[in-house]
């Protein structure tokens, strides 16, 4: 039984096998393919979900290969957290294939992303499943990958390039962080399982307090780089380049989420040295602030639901940093559904329209009725209002930063979610409602892109009720089980909660008194709040920072390596080259003039001699008996003697 | 009362020693073969001489001398027919017009 685990990320590995191989000669039927397999991955998932439900876990493994003298194994390993991923892992997953069919269906290299999208949905299953950092790091290494695939699937386009370029170089430096941490742990307390870390593993190595620490945070850092935190968040918004349903997959509900999964899993030994957790909980909530403040301006439909998903993974981070662990993974399965039905609405209107720019739409809720209503949802979850479910979630988490010892936390994330409720419902009310900015031809969405908002839409509505007080908090019971160290005890806040309610809708109210009653009223305030407005829309200047900063001193230090290599190796070189042809001027004068000259002097002397001796050949018969005659007498002459 | 054999042998020696002259200096091809005639007419002589001097055997040199009449009427006959395949090459029968074999 536990073995059919292992079919989970080979229905999609399979899929991938044979879209790559076949993918042309099947054409359009490549995504019935892709999509089989994901639904067969739902379908054998299901099983081990209800196990996990009812408080089972599954573990099964193999050993690779020895290191040291410890196996490194390959295997399945699910509790309650990975049950949860595996959930929104393979049903938003397909949704968003399905969906892919009715977005994709003119691009020319249609099987080419179904099959990248099962190669993805592969890697992140067995991510989701690895029992040990081994395959989890492989995993990860596979889903990033995928990233740079799907980002620079139009790779036609130069923007696209370049962004799948940026989001896999940037991701790559969390990776290295993430690997050395691997490491750190591995040479500190000699295992790389999972589920070894917990409070009762580590409390044999009390003493390495300060490798743990830094190992901690060296893995935070590969969930830095994934869930593009503070300071590596510049990547994601540049990832939007790649085909929506991407963005949502990907870059929205679950890759980016696997560094919260990875935050989660080593949640025990972040809990056991708190040091690092101050790391996480300052980055995450830093990120949520910057990131919200960035979306307030955006003009790009998908680059504000970038910037919401930056700040939603600050939200995840902080929250475990605050040692909420069942409110940061409530709100990644909450996020992982409204957040890929935003993703998926702003597709179906950048299908239906053909621009992604919020400035040129307007009214288009009357022309797109599916669409809009579900977007209005996602966006009423995202915003926190109740009872959807982003605002559950959201409570959680504000809940943990209320009870923890920095008040700080709690005011900043406050403040982040009345501007998330803000930027959300500018882009609603900027593209469904008012009036049409620009003529535009505008179509509703086929019904298979409409069908999975909907069941998406279903979604966002009611999974917050499981965390609620309504079902006596069964999530976070469900969820606790697989935690490894001390978490903050849930508690029901009634101030926090009608606190967050208040500013969920403000921010809406606010953003509804903008741009709907009175649309002078933002550029009014955009005038008078000008350095806030230009900081905002310009990222802070992060972009440019970069350049100006890390990318000019690789960009010097290549060049100083290429002078380098230019003067000094090249120099090296020529100059050999220049002696050898020197040399070689002078042997071959020796050659000419000695060596040929005496080979040619042999010939000149017997030239010289033979000249003169061929006088005697006159060819006059009587000469030669002349001669004859004067040797018989000479021979004679000397007979006698 | 005989001529004694060193008469003969200076006799036949001023023979041969015409004969030589007229091989190194006659142009003329005719006249070089006549000259090897009279060349081989002075062995020819001595070679009788030497005979009659000899006690035991006296006819042998006398076979000899008839075996080089016959060869030297033979060398005739080939050089004058030579001479008639120069002439009619180069047209001329004098040796020293005839330098094919030169350097």
């Amino acid at each position: 039984m536990v073995k059919l685990a292992y079919l989970i990320p080979l229905f999609p590995l399979a899929s991938f096998i044979t879209l790559i191989f076949f993918g042309k000669r099947l054409g359009a039927k490549s995504a019935l393919v892709a999509i089989g397999a994901s639904l067969f991955s739902l379908i054998t998932a299901a099983p081990f979900i209800c196990g996990a439900l009812a408080g089972q876990t599954y573990a099964h493994s193999f050993e690779w290969l020895y290191l040291a003298g410890k196996p490194l194994s390959f295997g399945i390993w699910i509790d309650s957290l990975s049950a949860m991923m595996l959930f929104v892992v393979t049903f938003v997953g397909s949704l968003i294939i399905i969906y892919s069919v009715g977005y994709m269906h003119h691009d020319p290299r249609f099987p080419r992303f179904f099959a990248y999208l099962s190669l993805f949905m592969a890697a992140m299953l067995s991510l989701v499943l690895s029992p040990n950092f081994v395959m989890f790091y492989m995993s990860w290494e596979l889903v990033g990958l995928c990233s740079y695939l799907l980002i620079g699937f139009w790779f036609e386009k130069d923007s696209a390039a370049r962004a799948s370029k940026k989001a896999f170089i940037t991701t790559r430096i969390g990776d290295v962080a993430l690997f050395l941490g691997i490491l750190l742990l591995f040479f500190t307390t000699g295992t790389l399982e999972l589920k070894n870390l917990n409070p009762e593993f580590l409390q044999a190595f009390a003493q390495h307090s300060r490798a743990l620490t830094l190992a901690g945070i060296l893995i935070f850092g590969g969930a830095v780089g994934k869930s593009a935190q503070f300071p590596l968040h510049v990547w994601l918004p540049d990832a939007m380049e790649g085909p929506t349903p991407v963005s949502a997959l990907i870059h929205a509900a679950t890759m980016v989420a696997a560094g919260v999964y990875l935050v989660a899993r080593s949640f025990g030994l972040i809990t056991m040295f708190p040091d690092s957790l101050t790391v996480i909980a300052t980055i995450g909530t830093l990120t949520a602030f910057m990131a919200a403040f960035f979306g307030l301006t955006q003009t790009d439909i998908k680059r504000v639901l970038a910037y919401s998903t930056i700040s939603q993974l600050g939200f995840m981070i902080a929250a475990l940093g605050l040692k909420g662990y069942a409110a940061g993974t409530f709100h990644l399965m909450t996020h992982a559904f409204f957040k890929a039905l935003l993703f998926l609405g702003a597709g179906s209107v950048i299908h239906g329209t053909g621009t992604q720019d919020i400035r040129e739409m307007g009214g288009l809720l009357k022309k797109m009725p599916h669409t809009g209503l579900t977007f209005l949802i996602a966006s009423l979850a995202i915003a926190g209002v109740p009872p959807l479910s982003g605002f559950w979630s959201k409570d959680e988490i504000l809940v943990a930063a209320f009870e923890s010892e920095h008040r700080i936390f709690y005011y900043v994330l406050s403040a982040t979610a009345a501007m998330t409720a803000f930027y959300m419902f500018r882009l609603v009310f900027l593209t469904f409602f008012g009036k049409p900015r620009k003529e535009l031809h505008v179509h509703e969405s086929p019904a298979v892109m409409t069908v999975p908002l909907w069941l998406l839409a279903v979604g966002s509505a009611v999974l917050g009720i499981p965390g609620s007080p309504w079902m006596n908090h069964f999530f976070q019971h469900f969820i606790n089980r697989s935690i490894g160290g001390e978490a903050l005890e849930h508690a029901m806040n009634p101030f926090v909660m009608n606190v967050s309610v208040a500013l969920g809708v403000g921010g809406i109210l606010l953003a509804a008194l903008f741009y709907l009653v009175f649309p002078a009223l933002a550029g009014f305030f955009g005038k008078i709040l000008r350095p806030f407005y230009l900081a905002s829309y310009h990222k802070l200047w992060f972009e440019e920072l970069d350049q100006a900063t890390v990318i000019r001193a690789w960009y010097g230090l290549g060049g100083l390596l290429a002078r380098f290599d230019l003067d000094v190796i090249d120099g090296a070189v020529n100059g050999a080259g220049r002696e050898t042809l020197r040399l070689s001027r002078i042997k071959n004068w020796i050659d000419v003039h000695i060596v040929d000259g005496l080979v040619n002097a042999v010939g000149a002397v017997t030239q010289a001699f033979s000249s003169l001796l061929r006088r005697i050949q006159t060819g006059l018969i009587q000469n030669y008996l002349f001669i004859l005659f004067l040797g018989i007498l000479v021979i004679l002459f000397f007979e006698q003697r | 009362m005989p001529i004694p054999l060193s008469h003969i042998l200076i006799f036949s020696t001023l023979l041969f020693a015409i004969g030589l002259y007229g091989v190194l200096v006659r142009r003329n091809v005719i006249g070089i073969l006549i000259s090897i005639e009279l060349i081989l007419n002075a062995v020819n002589v001595n070679l009788i001489a030497f005979s009659r001097a000899h006690p035991l055997n006296p006819e042998m040199g006398q076979v000899f001398a008839i075996f080089v009449i016959t060869l030297a009427a033979l060398a005739a006959t080939v050089g004058l027919a030579i001479v008639l395949a120069l002439y009619r090459v180069k047209r001329t029968i004098y040796a020293d017009e005839v330098n094919l074999l030169k350097w």
